[in-house]
């Protein structure tokens, strides 16, 4: 299989795309289209300052490779979950360590869970959670944390290595179920909007540059441009229903190439045309009694109510 | 012969087959795992050689 642009061999074969491309052309090909990404669905200019929420996996840390080499103003940020007794958590630090070591301009931070607050997500998913799986509570940890160090820091957004596989996957739990208002909010950019359209400054806006992109090309861009990443899934998403909605996803994909992304590029362009509108409300945001923090219901927000002791 | 790796597993194959069907054959998903032969990622078309080592990564990993 050779490749499209120059008849070398191919490394990958886009299926949905009918596009095979070399080792150079694969990699000149996937920052364009996280270029393209950013342009079509305004994430962010070369002016702003991003903030690139790193865990040492291969979405992440090939979006950080990737806002380099397209000169953005990016910083990392990883924080350390104390996932596996911190085993996992260290290792994966590891990786982002080692990946800024290799990289002029490869700044990032940590914020430490445990050290910084007190308690790990599996310490607090055992308090509050009574034994269920963390990642509900994993995730609320860390959009928390990272809208903090994004505000307290100036940044302008948030970017995160979510793929089109991630929201393909989502898409189809919301659909079946027929989430309305998770549909209505799932996007390339959740904007820093709050009462009635307003900017809400202390909401920092999130962006997702790999959307268009399938978890396999994310991958294979990590593996060819040489990005140790951790191999290992975190321990608690083994069995996941997001990851059981992807093989699902793949089985179709398999049959019919391009199903993922003409499911998802589907959703976003009839949610555009207002099909996915929610209740129609203005979400009504307050302030947190604690951190300060945008919240949607009145007293403590969400990650603040954690630490309540019980 | 061809001896394909996946995670703790190891498969011997004939050669002569593609990366796809070698993939296939094993029982994974094409979509869900890529191929590096000498540490270099392989498109699915591939013929597999007599020898050749081929280590399947899982696309959905780390993070």
């Amino acid at each position: 299989m050779k490749c499209r642009k120059c008849g070398e061999t191919a490394v990958i074969n886009m299926r949905q795309h009918k596009l095979a491309l070399c080792e150079e052309h694969f990699l000149e090909w996937i920052p364009q289209q996280a270029q393209r990404a950013i342009q079509k669905y305004r994430m962010f200019g070369p002016e702003d300052r991003v903030l690139v929420a790193v865990s040492g996996g291969k979405d992440s840390l090939s979006l950080w490779d990737v806002l380099l080499r397209l000169g953005y103003q990016v910083e990392g940020l990883y924080i350390h979950l104390g996932i596996n007794g911190g085993g996992y958590s260290d290792s994966s630090l590891e990786y982002v360590k080692r990946f800024a070591a290799a990289r002029e301009g490869a700044t990032f931070q940590v914020v430490d869970l445990k050290a910084d607050y007190g308690q790990s997500v599996p310490e607090l998913a055992r308090k509050t959670y009574r034994g269920r799986k963390p990642c509900a509570l994993c995730g609320l940890v860390k959009r928390h944390i990272m809208n903090r160090v994004a505000y307290e820091g100036g940044y302008d957004a948030i970017a995160t290595g979510h793929n089109l596989d991630d929201e393909a996957a989502v898409l189809m739990q919301n659909t079946l179920h027929w989430q309305t208002g998770y549909l209505a909010r799932q996007a390339p950019v959740l904007p820093s909007v709050g009462r009635g359209s307003l900017t809400e400054p202390r909401l920092v806006r999130k962006v997702k540059p790999f959307v268009r992109l399938y978890e396999r090309e994310t991958a294979a861009y990590a593996i060819v441009r040489g990005i140790d990443y951790i191999y290992d899934e975190c321990p608690h998403a083994v069995g996941s229903t997001t990851n059981f909605y992807k093989g699902l996803l793949n089985q179709l994909e398999s049959r019919s190439p391009g199903t993922k992304l003409s499911f998802y590029l589907s959703f976003l362009e009839a949610r555009r045309e207002g099909l996915f509108s929610g209740s129609g409300e203005a979400l009504e945001l307050n302030e947190c009694e604690k951190c300060g923090q945008p919240t949607s219901a009145p007293g403590l927000c969400a990650f603040c109510r954690l630490w309540v002791p019980r | 012969m061809v001896k394909v790796m996946f995670r703790d597993k190891e498969w011997e194959l004939r050669a002569g087959m593609t990366i796809r069907d070698a993939i296939l054959k094993v029982g994974l998903d094409p979509q869900a795992v890529l191929a590096v032969r000498d540490g270099k990622l392989i498109n699915e078309a591939t013929i597999l050689g007599n020898g050749d080592t081929v280590k399947l990564i899982a696309v959905i990993s780390g993070g």
